[in-house]
């Protein structure tokens, strides 16, 4: 069966019987560095046009479809449109760190996409502590904002950088709570052997209460460190203009578009991985034959197919909700969320401990 | 001229909201004081749609005149050319036919129906919650489609004239506001769950931009904005004009005096709107849509003074008269402009958030502030 397993192994298998092994390094790191830009570009042109297709449909509207077949090339074409336009700079702008923002931000996402196991056996580095370097990786993020609203020598995105900073740093407490909670019962900070511990069930299910709460914990963070609406307080078009990316313009304001739409899908994948079993097939107890027909399916679909879920659930709330007061959302994390999510753990923990876990 | 300024000694950040910015929904210009994210001070500055619409009255004629007025509050165009029709027939003592008088409280009910939705989608859109204006414009666009085939216009009317209404109603007029009427009533109950009964939306709405009830009679503020404070002040119940004193309907009063309260109003009154139709769409009496009138109208000597209850509150025209054909001075008192002075006290102390709701919530038109 091909598998991206398989291929990857072969171009392996090819390029060692030629080569010395220095080379073989050489050229299969520019083989993933080229990969990882075009995952970079594709995946944001997928979920750009998924997010316009999600929004009309739920505006009762069309949504693009006038470049390409169903509008598929709007973002193309729109992304084109940004590359050709004049990169603004302000007056009295830190010209340095306004140039250097975007870069940071899309810098780190890119960092995030290495430890994600796309399929079964197929991570671009499945080091050992992956779901660390993710959760560590992922704060930094957060200085690219910073840096973006105070260079631009703007109001509107010095408060937008402000209450960005004070948004991502408390949520990314009951994001790594959440985390942690599932950590615990697999004992491992490896993606691929959390994914393998689920081969029998996927946390959701075998963790009860506690693993669903981290969930719901995990999909609330997740959104308001990614500023998604109803927790977009660093845009906030209508309170803020356009918050941290206020003066941005052309391609600087394309990375940046597109880098937060790298990072719901890094979340969303690592939602997927933790809770939704990566790339495990879902499997039911003991009827062989819905199972095999299930592992037919191929591990990349699963695991796709999972995070594009959890990506739509995302997009769902933000043309759903109204967005809440900065004081609201402090308050969400600090009062409801965190104290919940350390309980939560805690009894876990317990579960773990104990073994009453299926 | 204001100075551009970025942070005062107290290490308040002044910052311009508008005169473009998404959240004002027009040419309206806040000077604001934050002080971390609150709001200590606001001022607002107006001016920068300023057509002369009361200079340029009074070198129109009393029929002519109607039509700036289209221009102003373009959400409720109707019911001003209501307000200035109703000033000339009272200056001139036409009597209306009782057909014109049907036609036109329905056509400004609609109006008002047509308003409020609009509000409900953009303030929805202000709190950050973008279908609901998609929502509402599906079944605005009926009542737009039901203008258009009447009026010929789509926003600014132009439709009353002195004596009665320009033209009879299309034929499909009737059927098709019922129609409307059964479509509207699924649909409300739709908007109350996606929005009013939302818990993130009430925790945004619920105790903010307090004003009591002295405070907003003392500030002028007229219509839901007012009665959400529990003031009773709905022109068409206290002083009715046109068949308002023979249709059923109720004042909607709300006391908690926040922004809450006045989405409550509004969304109420909505209701309310439907209820006045439903009575009057049935009984349309047949014969003339305009009383003859001399084809030169000349006013008597004198002040008229007429008002109306327009979507945003209470809207006076003050004509005064030489007895020429054009008014000597024509002076409007908007609803928009005094609710907007009562503002700064609504804010002061809120978060920024908490201004955009509060300002959504006013239901400002802007050309209705500046004229």
């Amino acid at each position: 069966m091909i598998s991206l397993e398989n291929i990857s192994a072969s171009i392996h298998q090819l390029l060692s019987a030629n080569l010395s092994q220095t080379a073989v390094i050489l050229i299969e790191m520019s083989i993933i560095a080229l990969l990882a830009i075009t995952l970079f570009a594709l995946l944001g042109l997928i979920l750009v046009f998924m997010e316009r297709k999600v929004s009309a449909w739920i505006q009762i509207r069309l949504g693009p479809n006038r470049v390409g077949p169903k509008g598929i090339f709007q973002t193309t074409a729109d992304t084109i449109k940004l590359a050709l336009k004049e990169g603004f700079v302000p007056d009295g702008a830190d010209k340095f760190l306004y140039k250097l923002a975007p870069f940071v931000v899309m810098i780190i996402a890119m960092m995030l996409l290495a430890p994600i196991a796309f399929a079964k056996n197929f991570a671009m580095w499945d080091l050992n502590i992956g779901v660390f370097f993710i959760t560590a990786i992922s704060s930094v993020s957060v200085i690219g904002i910073l840096m973006a609203g105070w260079a631009s020598n703007n109001q509107y995105s010095l408060l937008g950088a402000m209450r960005s900073g004070a948004q991502i740093i408390s949520y990314e407490i009951s994001a790594g709570m959440a985390i942690l909670t599932i950590i615990v019962l697999t004992g491992s900070l490896q993606i691929s052997e959390i994914v393998n511990s689920q081969s029998n069930g996927w946390w959701l299910f075998k963790g009860h209460i506690p693993a669903v709460i981290a969930f719901v914990i995990y999909i609330i963070a997740v959104t308001a460190e990614t500023n998604r609406a109803p927790f977009d307080m660093a845009e906030a078009e209508s309170e803020l203009t356009g918050g941290f990316h206020t003066e941005y313009s052309g391609m600087r304001f394309a990375l940046f578009f597109l880098a937060e739409y790298i990072n719901i899908f890094i979340v969303c994948a690592v939602g997927a991985t933790l809770f939704l079993g990566g790339w495990m097939p879902f499997h039911i107890g003991a009827w062989e034959g819905f199972n095999h027909i299930m592992d037919f399916i191929p591990s990349s679909v699963w695991f796709l197919g999972k995070t594009f879920f959890l990506i739509f659930v995302i997009m769902w709330f933000r043309w759903t909700f109204p967005r809440l007061r900065i004081d609201q959302l402090l308050n969400l994390e600090w009062k409801y969320l965190l104290p919940i999510s350390l309980f939560n753990l805690l009894f876990m923990t317990l579960i773990a401990i104990k073994g009453w876990h299926f | 001229m204001f100075e551009q300024v970025s942070a005062n000694n107290n290490g308040e950040l002044v910052i311009n909201v508008g005169p473009q910015h998404p959240a004002t929904h027009g040419v309206l210009h806040l000077l604001i004081t934050l002080h971390g994210e609150t709001v200590t001070k606001l001022e607002p500055n107006l001016g920068y749609i300023h057509r002369s619409i009361e200079k340029m009255c009074e070198s129109l004629s009393y029929r002519q005149f109607i039509y700036t007025t289209s221009r102003m509050d373009y959400l409720s165009s109707h019911i001003n050319n209501h307000a200035c029709a109703l000033g000339v027939e009272k200056a001139m003592q036409i009597e209306i036919p009782e057909r014109a008088e049907y036609i036109r409280v329905l056509m400004s009910e609609l109006t008002r129906l047509a308003s409020h939705q609009l509000w409900w989608g953009a303030m929805a859109m202000d709190l950050g919650a973008l279908s609901p204006f998609f929502y509402a414009f599906r079944e605005r666009e009926v009542i737009n489609d039901i203008m258009e085939e009447t009026c010929g216009a789509r926003l600014t009317m132009n439709y009353f004239v002195p004596g009665g209404v320009m033209y009879d109603i299309h034929p499909n007029f009737v059927k098709r506001v019922k129609d409307f009427i059964v479509l509207f009533k699924s649909k409300i109950a739709e908007y109350d769950e996606l929005v009013t009964g939302n818990v993130i939306f009430q925790n945004r709405m619920k105790n903010i931009g307090i004003i009591s009830k002295e405070d907003a009679i003392s500030y002028g503020c007229t219509g839901p904005t007012a009665r959400g404070s529990g003031v009773s002040c709905d022109v068409r119940k206290n002083y009715p004009y046109s068949i308002y004193k023979n249709v059923q309907f109720d004042e909607v009063l709300e006391y908690g005096c926040d922004a809450f309260s006045r989405y409550q109003v509004r969304i109420k009154e909505m209701y309310q709107s439907v209820r006045i139709i439903e009575q009057l769409i049935d009984q349309i009496p047949e014969g003339e849509f305009q009383a003859k009138t001399k084809a030169v109208i000349k006013l008597p000597k004198g002040e008229f003074y007429t008002r109306v209850e327009t979507a945003r509150g209470e809207l006076g025209v003050y004509i005064v008269s030489e007895g020429g054909t054009t008014p000597y001075r024509i002076k409007f008192r908007s609803p928009g402009f005094s609710n907007l002075s009562a503002l700064e006290h609504m804010v002061k102390g809120h978060k920024i958030g908490d201004l955009v709701a509060i300002m959504g919530v006013l239901d400002l038109v802007i050309p209705d502030i500046d004229r």
